[in-house]
C-alpha cells in the first residue's frame, strides 16, 4: 500500500483539491507535475525530512515521498532549530524538503537539499512504490527533546481502512477541514482521511483569523471537519461558528466536557457531532457520537480490531494502530509485554462511563500540546534565587488546562546578585521561562510558598502521580 | 463601573502586556477575538480572575454560551456573582 497509489484507486485520478490560505490545488496535477523540483527520483530509498512551515508544501511532499522514501520525518512547524540535529542523528536523514521560511542552517550537513513551494512544475513522472516508507512523528519528551515515533501508513491508516470497508462509498466526496497543524497525529488523521479517497482538504493558518479561516472553509464547501475543544471554543468565541455548516463535527486531542459537546451541538444542529480519542503512541482508539462526555464501559474488554483496557488507573490500546516503536538508540519500548500501549491518559469510571480525570505522570494538556513539568522546572530552578519548583496543571475551561508554578526561593545568604521583590519577583520568573520556552509552557501563575513536599525517596510529590 | 467590571479590565490589561499583545479599546461590542488576546492569553485571564473573583462561572452546573463579546464576558461574570 502505498498513499498515490490509493489515491489513485479503481485506476482514476483523485478528484479532490487541497486548499491553504494562499493557494489552492487539484490533486490530479500531481499525476504530471511535481513540487520537489524534478529531484523526486533523488529522494528514492532515503531518510527525508520534511520540513516547512507551509502546510499545503509537506502536504504535498507527503504524498510524493510516501512509497518513494525509506524514511519521511514529519517536522512540526514550530520544531526548535536547536532541535534539528538530534532529530536529523536520530532519524538518519540524509536529505530534506524545506520551504524558504525555514532556515537553510536548520539542516546543516544533510547531503540534499531541495527547496519545495505548492506551486508545481511540470515534468515528466512515472510515480511507483518501491519502500514501505516509514513515517516518523514528533512528540514531547521530558526533557523537551522532542521523541520520534515510527509508524507506517498501514498503522497510520488502520481505522481509516477498516471505516471505509464497512460504510457504503459516499456519492459525494467529502470535503475536509482541520484547525490542526496536519504534521500532528490529529491533524495527520484528517490529512489522510482526506487524501485517502482523492477527496478534498482545507488546511488552516495560525497566523488567519479564525473568521476568514471559516470562510475559507464554508466556500470550499467542507462537509467534515475537526479540532481540539480549545480549537472549539475559540470558534464559538468568534460568534462566526454558523459560517459553516459540516456534516460531522469531530473533537479530539484534548478531554471533551459535557460544556463544549452541549455548546457544538447547539450550534450545528444538523451535524454529527463526536469525539474521538487518539495518541501518536497508540494511535486511534475509539469515536463517541452520543452526545456525552465520556465513554462506555463496554468498549473496555470487547473485541475488535482496537482493544482498550484499564491497568492502574490508566487507558491502554492494542490494534493495528499502534505505532511501531521509538527511534534512537535506548529509547523505551512503546508497548507493554502484553502489547498494550499505555497511553497515560487517568480515567475513572462513573455511572457505566469512563471519563479522562488527566495524565499521568503530570503531563500536562495545554489546548491539545503536550507540557512534561520537568521542562519547565528545569528553567525556573536555574534561576540563582530559585531553591526548587513544582509545576502543575491547573483545569482551565479555554485551554483544558494552564501550567502552574510554585516556587522555593533561596536562602538570601545563598544567593549572588539581587533578588527582585513582591510582585517583580513573580514577573521575573514567567519573564525567565517566557525566554526559554514556547509559550503554552509559561506559567499562567506563580505562587512562592515556603517549601514543598519531598517523599522520603527524596523525590517531589507530584498530584495525582 | 462595577468593580466586577474593574477587576475584568485590570486582568485583560495586565495579561496583555505581559503577552506583549496590543489591547483594543474594550468596548462592550468589541468581539473578543479582535481584542488582541489569543486563546492562551484569555486562558490565563479566567485563571487568574477566578482567583480574584472567586469563581469560574465557565465552570457551572449549566453549560453556559461561550462569549463572543467583550460585554457578554462581563455579563457572564456579574451574573455568575449573583
Amino acid at each position: 500500500m502505498w498513499l498515490w497509489g490509493a489515491m489513485c484507486a479503481a485506476g482514476q485520478l483523485p478528484a479532490g483539491v487541497f486548499h491553504s490560505s494562499s493557494a489552492a490545488l487539484a490533486l490530479a496535477d500531481l499525476a504530471g507535475a511535481s513540487a520537489l523540483g524534478g529531484r523526486l527520483e533523488d529522494f528514492r530509498g532515503r531518510a527525508v525530512l520534511i520540513a516547512a512551515k507551509d502546510q499545503l508544501t509537506a502536504a504535498l511532499a507527503l504524498i510524493e515521498l510516501d512509497g518513494v522514501a525509506q524514511r519521511i520525518v514529519l517536522c512540526p512547524p514550530d520544531l526548535a532549530p536547536a532541535h534539528f540535529p538530534g532529530v536529523i542523528q536520530t532519524s538518519g536523514a540524509v536529505a530534506w524538503v524545506r520551504d524558504v521560511a525555514v532556515p537553510e542552517e536548520n539542516g546543516a550537513g544533510l547531503e540534499l537539499s531541495v527547496t519545495a513551494h505548492p506551486a508545481l512544475t511540470a515534468e515528466p513522472l512515472r510515480r511507483h512504490c518501491t519502500h514501505e516508507t516509514e513515517w516518523i512523528l514528533l512528540t514531547s519528551g521530558t526533557t523537551g527533546a522532542p521523541k520520534l515515533v515510527a509508524h507506517t501508513l498501514a498503522t497510520l491508516t488502520s481505522t481509516i481502512v477498516y471505516q471505509q470497508a464497512r460504510q457504503q462509498p459516499a456519492t459525494r466526496l467529502p470535503v475536509w477541514s482541520t484547525f490542526y497543524d496536519i504534521r500532528r497525529y490529529g491533524g495527520l488523521q484528517i490529512f489522510l482521511r482526506a487524501a485517502f479517497r482523492g477527496g478534498s482538504l482545507v488546511l488552516s493558518d495560525p497566523k488567519e483569523p479564525i473568521t476568514e479561516f471559516l470562510g475559507r472553509a464554508a466556500a470550499a464547501g467542507i462537509t467534515h471537519i475537526s479540532g481540539t475543544p480549545s480549537h472549539w471554543r475559540r470558534s464559538l468565541m468568534s460568534g462566526a461558528a454558523a459560517t459553516i455548516a459540516p456534516a460531522y463535527v469531530r473533537l479530539s486531542g484534548e478531554i471533551a466536557d459535557q460544556a463544549i459537546l452541549d455548546n457544538l451541538e447547539a450550534a450545528y444542529p444538523n451535524s454529527g457531532v463526536a469525539h474521538a480519542f487518539a495518541s501518536t503512541e497508540a494511535g486511534v482508539a475509539f469515536e463517541v457520537g452520543d452526545g456525552l462526555a465520556g465513554f462506555p464501559e463496554v468498549l473496555v474488554g470487547a473485541p475488535g480490531p482496537v482493544e482498550l483496557k484499564v491497568e492502574d488507573g490508566t487507558l491502554r490500546i492494542r490494534s493495528a494502530g499502534n505505532a511501531t516503536r521509538y527511534l534512537g538508540e535506548g529509547a523505551a519500548p512503546l508497548r507493554g509485554a502484553d502489547g498494550f500501549v499505555d497511553t497515560g491518559d487517568r480515567v475513572e469510571l462513573r455511572d457505566g462511563r469512563y471519563h479522562f480525570i488527566g495524565r499521568a505522570g503530570g503531563v500536562i494538556n495545554v489546548g491539545g500540546l503536550k507540557v512534561h513539568p520537568e521542562e519547565v522546572e528545569a528553567v525556573i530552578n536555574a534561576i540563582p534565587w530559585v531553591r526548587m519548583s513544582l509545576v502543575k496543571a491547573r483545569r482551565n475551561p479555554i485551554t483544558g488546562a494552564v501550567v502552574t508554578a510554585e516556587v522555593v526561593l533561596a536562602d538570601n545568604k545563598d544567593v549572588p546578585g539581587e533578588r527582585p521583590e513582591g510582585a517583580a519577583l513573580t514577573r521575573e520568573i514567567i519573564e525567565a521561562c517566557r525566554r526559554g520556552l514556547p509559550a503554552h509552557k509559561v506559567p499562567a501563575m506563580v505562587r512562592i510558598v515556603p517549601s514543598l513536599e519531598v517523599s522520603a525517596a527524596g523525590k517531589l510529590v507530584r498530584p495525582g502521580a | 463601573m462595577s468593580s466586577v467590571r474593574a477587576t475584568i479590565v485590570s486582568q485583560f490589561e495586565a495579561v496583555a502586556d505581559e503577552q506583549q499583545r496590543r489591547l483594543a479599546p474594550l468596548t462592550d461590542d468589541l468581539k473578543l477575538l479582535q481584542s488582541g488576546l489569543d486563546s492562551l492569553s484569555f486562558a490565563i485571564v479566567v485563571a487568574r480572575l477566578e482567583d480574584e473573583l472567586g469563581h469560574d462561572p465557565f465552570n457551572a452546573e449549566e453549560a453556559v454560551e461561550f462569549p463572543v463579546t467583550f460585554g457578554d464576558f462581563v455579563r457572564l461574570y456579574e451574573h455568575s456573582a449573583g
